[in-house]
Parts: structure tokens; sequence; C-alpha cells
């Protein structure tokens, strides 16, 4: 009885989503708008920008009751944001690109203060050159700093992560700001149907905020950010790493709690069609569905094609991917990224670094594609897997490519 | 319908492009359909070829690259033919749609278009004497709807009605007007031999 009763309120709350056209900076906001942090702190940047403009507009017509600081850069916006969350706020902010670059050492201490502050960021390439289109140059760069790097494939993923986000970085265990990212114009600029939940459920699934120590608790006052050389500095930072190996545990945890309540499932990554694939791409954010259809069309061809999509990036889950490409012949690796000096791009590393102890493990490649939004089709992608192919059968390959680039 | 559709919207920066491509997806998600709409971003000015796009279907929508062969092509601006190729990719048996006060074997000659067909209309003299100025947008909408049948002509005149009494609250012969030019456009776009 309990469990049809359960299945039924399942239905019940499933049923109250509705369906709405949303761009990704749209829906981004909605979740934000829904989650309705105490403070947001932001500086505009393209193609971000939207975001927090419409946020802003939110705070205007009081449909939420955030403190919205208008603050003069992005170094600001962070630095805003890591005093509110010290002082005991829920905490958010949104950017891209150069904003990102600009917020650098702060992005250190928000997660070396163990501050969960969750920032939607808008992927756009770096300059020189400028450019405003996609490319995940930006977080790449700041894959280091000690937050937990959440990618979305599309706008229903974008929304459904920032809430998700919030309760994997307030989790005791975990208390790790975390970026969820989102395909720069691609996602960001692209209307497309959207579930959206009622607000109450959003509310009761986000909770509310309350953490152990801030700074106003002024019963129990405290330091936060001192000093701390070859004393204890080391022990501080080893103690860093150690919620964001456990974060994974954590996520997974959110995730199908977010199942049961929103009808969605989630997981460390997607995979799609890897049931015996032979050849299989790795590959995060948007492109990770035009693979779904460039799989499709190889398999109707009967190619054992399979994709693996990131979802998270950091914590980055090595023995689920390697275990996942471990009965593939070969597996290619897409960065939207380059290493520039590196041996590829940064997703290639850490997939190699995962297979790099099996006895029996894949043919790999790298293909850095789509740097400054440089569009990646479906040929495009169907030509990797015919390389693999290649590499297979002839033993015929190059390490690392440049997939679409002019020579 | 079931299979992927996909169309390519040329017009000039202020003429609203974009607008219909939005207005569009927005009208067959209430219809139960995918959709996906977004422009081309360069840089934007009045007046520059922008292009802006959609694509439908009865089932999910994955794919995220750009639309290169669209089913059809609507034309906002005739100026653009000969300046801008907006025929490129459209499949042999595509469909291409012209704002044009000109001869339908005209703008056919000047596109080259073979077998594909081509349907006309003056969207620009409907607009200007429904809504009062030269955007095209709207009767084109109507014009799409009726040539391709992807949607119903209740639907794309009530949401377009829903999303235009949101914007216009104050305005409401800029509602009426744009109504009037949907469904002017809707009867009065012909097939061009």
């Amino acid at each position: 009885m309990a469990k049809v009763l359960q299945e039924a309120t399942k239905m019940t709350q499933v049923q109250k989503m509705v369906k709405k056209a949303l761009t990704g900076n749209e829906a981004a906001a909605y979740a934000m708008r829904q989650i309705n942090p105490d403070v947001v702190a932001a500086y505009p940047i393209t193609p971000a920008t939207e975001i927090v403009q419409i946020y802003s507009s939110y705070v205007a017509d009081g449909l939420v009751n955030t403190e919205f600081v208008a603050v003069e850069s992005e170094h600001s916006a962070m630095s805003a944001t890591v005093g509110a969350c010290a002082a005991g706020g829920r905490a958010m902010t949104a950017t891209s690109s150069q904003g990102l670059a600009l917020m650098w050492e702060m992005l250190y201490i928000a997660a070396g203060l163990r501050l969960p502050i969750v920032m939607p960021v808008t992927n756009r390439a770096l300059s020189a050159p400028i450019n405003i289109h996609g490319d995940h140059s930006d977080t790449m760069g700041a894959r280091d700093a000690g937050w937990i790097h959440i990618f979305s494939e599309n706008s229903q993923e974008v929304y459904d992560n920032i809430i998700q986000a919030i309760r994997i970085a307030e989790h005791k265990d975990v208390l790790l700001p975390v970026m969820v990212t989102m395909d720069g114009f691609i996602i960001s600029h692209a209307m497309e149907v959207v579930e959206v939940a009622p607000d109450e459920l959003v509310s009761k699934f986000v909770g509310i905020y309350k953490p152990d120590r801030y700074l106003l608790d002024i019963d129990n006052p405290m330091t936060m950010g001192g000093l701390d050389f070859t004393d204890y500095y080391f022990e501080h930072r080893r103690s860093l790493a150690e919620p964001m190996f456990h974060a994974k545990e954590h996520i997974l945890a959110v995730a199908s709690e977010f199942e049961r309540e929103f009808g969605r499932k989630y997981g460390l990554f997607e995979e799609y069609r890897m049931d015996n694939a032979e050849y299989a791409i790795v590959v995060l954010g948007s492109t990770a569905g035009t693979a779904k259809v460039a799989v499709d069309e190889l398999r109707e061809q009967g190619v054992k094609a399979g994709m693996i999509k990131v979802r998270i990036f950091r914590p980055f889950p090595y023995d689920e991917i390697a275990h996942a490409v471990s009965e593939c012949r070969a597996a290619a690796v897409l960065d939207r990224s380059d290493g520039l000096a590196g041996r590829g791009g940064p997703v290639f590393g850490e997939v190699r670094s995962a297979i790099c102890d099996m006895e029996k493990k894949p043919v790999t490649m790298n293909y850095v594609y789509g740097l400054g939004g440089r569009d990646i089709n479906v040929e495009m992608i169907k030509s990797v897997y015919k390389d693999l192919q290649r590499a297979v059968a002839t033993g015929e390959r190059a390490l690392v490519n440049y997939l679409g680039v002019r020579d | 319908m079931g299979k992927l559709k996909e169309i390519r919207w040329h017009g000039r920066g202020g003429q609203g492009a974009k607008t219909a491509a939005l207005l569009f997806a927005d009208a067959a998600l209430s219809e139960g359909k995918y959709i996906q709409a977004f422009p081309e971003y360069g840089p934007e000015r009045t007046g520059a070829p922008v292009q802006s796009f959609n694509r439908v279907s009865d089932e999910p929508i994955t794919i995220h690259c750009h639309a290169k062969n669209p089913n059809v092509v609507v034309v906002l601006d005739p100026t653009l033919i000969g300046s801008v190729d907006v025929t490129a990719g459209l499949a042999p048996d595509g469909v291409i749609i012209v704002n044009t006060n000109q001869p339908a074997s005209t703008i056919r000659e000047k596109l080259k278009l073979n077998g594909r067909k081509l349907y006309t209309l003056d969207a620009s003299a409907i607009a200007k004497e429904t809504i009062g100025r030269d955007i095209p947008n709207t009767p084109m909408l109507g014009a799409l709807v009726k040539v391709t049948g992807l949607l119903s002509y209740e639907t794309i005149t009530e949401d377009t009605r829903r999303k235009l009494e949101v914007k216009f609250r104050n305005k409401p012969e800029v509602i009426e007007g744009n109504l009037k030019a949907i469904e002017r456009a809707y009867n009065e776009v012909k097939e061009g031999q």
C-alpha cells in the first residue's frame, strides 16, 4: 500500500512539471529564481549576461527576496559572493570566459574556505583573439581550483544541474563550490523545450541553507582565511582534496533523490549505446547531443559505436569511465579546449590517466575541436569513428588531432 | 510529421528574423512538438544580413550543430537575393518562401531553383497595411504555416496573440495588426511557377 501511495505521489509530482521554451541562460535564471538565494552579486559578460540580467528583473519585480549586488567587476562579483557565503548566506553569481578569468584568485579562495557557492558558467573562448563563442577553455583553466565542475548537454540539464548543485555544494561532507556549465550560444542562446518543476518542489528540494559555522554567528566567533605557513598550509590543502574525492557519492545520492522527485535520471556520466560498443567517443557538453545522432546513424550501418558524455568533470570519475570503455577496441576523446604544450586537451589527459593501469585497454586518440564556437556536425563526428576503425584495422593513428580546423 | 524539419530564416537586422523563429518555436511547443530556435550570432547591426533557425520534431531533438541543410528557407527581405546565398544547402525537395512584390518567375530565375518549390507573397505590403511598418516577420510566419502545414493556423494565431499580449499590453492595435498580417499572409501566399 505504502508503495502504491509513493508511486501515486511520484506521478502527481511528475505531472506537475510544465514544458517551457527556454534558452540555456533563461533556464539558469529560472532555476535560480526557484532557489531564491540570499545574495546574488554579478557583473555582465557575453554570453552569460542574460542570466543575471533576467535575475535582476526577478529582484525588481519582487519575485525573489535576494539581495542583488551590482558590482564593478567579476573579481568583485566573486569577492562579494565569497563574503556573503562566509557570512552565512546562500550566495550565487554567474559568469563566462574573461569574467571567470578575472575571478581567478577568488575561485581558489571560495574553495579554500569551503564555501558552497553555486555558479552557472556559460562557456566561452578566452582572448586573444577576442571571441564570444562557446568553447571550454575558460572553465578548464579553473579545473584545479577546487570547484566541483558539472557540464550540461542542453537547457534541461542546465536547469536540473543547478538545482542539484545547491544540494551537492551544501552537503556537510562536501562544502565545496560548484560550477555548472553550458556551451556559450549553442545552449545559452538556443531555445529548447525545458520541463520545469513547480516552485514549491524546487524550494523543498534545495531546503533552507543552515551552515554550521559562519562569520555572522556572533555567539561563536571564528576566523576564516587566516595565515597558514609551513606549519599547517599543507594539511589544509590536503584536507581540501578529501571532500572532492568523496563528493562522487554525494553527487550520486543527490541525483537519485532528484530522480525520485523530478523524474529525470543523472549519473557521473551518461553512457549512450555503450552496450557491446567497440568504438567510443568521450565528450562534454552540447556536442554529446550531436554525437548521439552520429551514433544512431552508425549503429544503423552496423558499426558498434557508443558515446560517453562526462557530466562531472571534477571530481573526475576515473575508475567508472575506465570501466565503461574497458571493452572497447578504440576510444576517441573530444576536447573543446587545447592543452597547447600538453599532450592533447585536458579531458584526454584524464581519460588516458584513467585507463593507464588497465591490462586490456582501448586504443586512444584525441581530437581538439570547436574552439571559438567552430561548428561540429554529425559528419565530423562520424569521421572520428572512421579514424578509430582505421586505427584498429591498420594500427595507424595520430595521437592528437585537430577536428574542423583549416590548414 | 515525425522526422526532424529544419527551417532557416533570412532577414536583415531589425526585421524580426530572430523573433519569428522564437514565435514559431513557442507555438510548435504548444502543439506538443519538440523545438529549437536559435539565431546566428555575429556583429549585430540594423540592416545587416542575419539568419535564424528552427528545428521541429515529434521526437526529442539532441542535435546541436548548425542547421546547414534546411527543409524550408524563409526570406524576409527580397534585397538579400543576389548578395546572400539564400538557397545554400536547401534540399532538392526543399521549399523557399520569399517576401517579394516581383513575379515569382523573376525570383525563380534569380535563385536558380531547379526543381525546388517556390512560394511568394508581398509580406512588406501586408505589414505596412496591417501593422503600419515594414516588419515582415509575422506575415512570413503565417505564410510558413500555410505552406508547410507544420502547425495549425489556430495555433500560430493564438500563441502569437498570447505572446504579443505580454509585450504590447497597452497597444492593442499592434496585436490586432500582427494577427491580421498573419491571416492575410496565410491567405495570400501562392506557389510560384
